[in-house]
């Protein structure tokens, strides 16, 4: 028996509705970006009504390491003067 | 300056840390490798096990009594299709192939649920595997759908979900048949005796004999033991066999009234052990099936490979 093929690995993102962001929902395998689109829509849309599929090959995706994340991501919640709650304007009908 | 990298003690209490949090695991963080080959075993025994699935109810589809029954069928077999594509792709973010992993489906060796080792006999069977299998598979499943390893529980959390719907209509199957002729009645009530035993054995050995059972609870991998799982699942079906005027097949059945909870029997594990060593009546068949598909559908591989390869060429031309 021959080797079984060795296809392309790509991402699958869904749009559920109009105005919705895309969300990923798994992968799939594909020789090319057409197929890779009809294995999407067989494999991710046999039930629910959805607006739009991405496909992107995985390999073309640069993504965060795990051990840089607290490097990347620390100063998020440090930085209180970027939120709305650090602010308190002046009320002098209302004793703080 | 650089910092001295964190020995293996240091990154397993880690990591066992995020598992108590509640963290999920995902593809690219450190994991100990017992936790990553333990996953690849568990997902890629589920994804041959939907695949394989296909088979017993496949040869219903043909066979079918009507239309609705043709299409709810063959939307079924066709789920399993993808629920195997879902997991295969989840285990292969540890690392491992999907050439590798349909190869040991192919040549054998890759063991799936036993519960296919069994042949469809009548139309009732193939309304039982979808009242009794599936709803297994949903108890099974809705705890791996909080599993502490991020792909499996996604992957899991699509498939409850579509699963939902095998097991019911399995079940009208079946109470179709079980408030139809005298006859339709009886095959309803062969089919469970049937499959009643076999469906408790999938929750796999009793805990004082399971292998792996507590290190996949540490894990998190498996919230729950197997025995509890079946214990579960006895409950949710009692009643439901009751209300179809089907008798569970076990005389040692009782309801505990102190622990509000249904008991079974006795199971018979000889027979288990003998049908996951592959002598289940259609063990080699179902590879022998798995293995002319792959073969039919080689030129269809084939063939999108070539259609590929020209248009990469075609896109080099000026």
């Amino acid at each position: 028996m021959s080797a079984p093929t060795e296809f392309t690995l790509w991402e699958v993102f869904v749009q559920e509705k109009s105005g919705a962001p895309h969300t990923h929902v798994g992968s799939i395998h594909a020789a090319d970006a057409e197929l890779a689109l009809q294995n999407a829509r067989d494999t991710f849309a046999r039930r629910d009504k959805l607006v739009s599929i991405w496909v992107v090959e995985a390999e073309r995706i640069v993504a965060s390491r795990p051990e840089d994340a607290a490097g990347l991501f620390e100063p998020g919640p440090a930085k209180v003067y970027r939120h709305p709650r650090f602010y308190r304007p002046a009320n002098p009908k209302q004793k703080r | 300056m650089a910092e001295p990298s964190p020995s293996d003690d240091d990154r397993e209490r880690r990591f066992l840390e995020r598992i108590d949090a509640g963290e999920k695991i995902e593809p690219g963080d450190w994991m100990p490798d017992a936790y990553r080959r333990q996953l690849v075993r568990m997902i890629s025994q589920h994804a041959h096990s939907e695949v394989v699935g296909m088979l017993p109810e496949g040869n219903w589809i043909t066979r079918a009594p009507s239309l609705k029954r043709k299409i709810g069928m063959l939307t079924k077999v066709q789920d399993e299709g993808g629920h195997g594509l879902y997991l295969y792709a989840a285990a292969e973010t540890l690392g491992v192939s999907r050439e590798e992993l349909v190869a040991a489906l192919l040549s054998g060796e890759a063991k799936y649920s036993s519960i296919f080792n069994y042949p469809t006999l009548t139309w009732a069977d193939a309304g039982t595997i979808g009242w009794l299998v599936d709803q297994a598979a949903i108890v099974n499943q809705t705890l791996l759908a909080r599993a502490s390893y991020g792909p499996y529980a996604r992957a899991m959390q699509r498939i409850c979900a579509e699963e939902r719907f095998h097991e019911r209509q399995g079940y009208e199957i079946v109470s179709a048949l079980a408030e139809g002729t005298p006859a339709q009645k009886q095959m309803a009530q062969d089919s469970l005796e049937r499959w009643w035993w076999p469906t408790l054995m999938m929750f796999g050995p009793p805990d004082t004999e399971s292998r792996h059972s507590e290190q996949l609870l540490r894990w998190k991998v498996k919230q729950l033991s197997n025995d509890a799982q079946r214990n579960w699942f006895v409950n949710l079906l009692v009643p439901q066999a009751d209300a179809i005027g089907l008798r569970i097949p076990d005389p040692a059945l009782r309801y505990d009234g102190e622990a509000k909870q249904w008991r079974h029997g006795p199971i018979d594990w000889q027979e288990f052990r003998t049908v996951l060593a592959g002598g289940g009546p259609c063990a080699r068949d179902r590879v022998r099936v798995r293995r002319e598909v792959q073969q039919r559908g080689a030129w269809v591989r084939e063939a999108a490979e070539a259609h590929a390869a020209k248009h990469r060429t075609a896109e080099l031309q000026p």
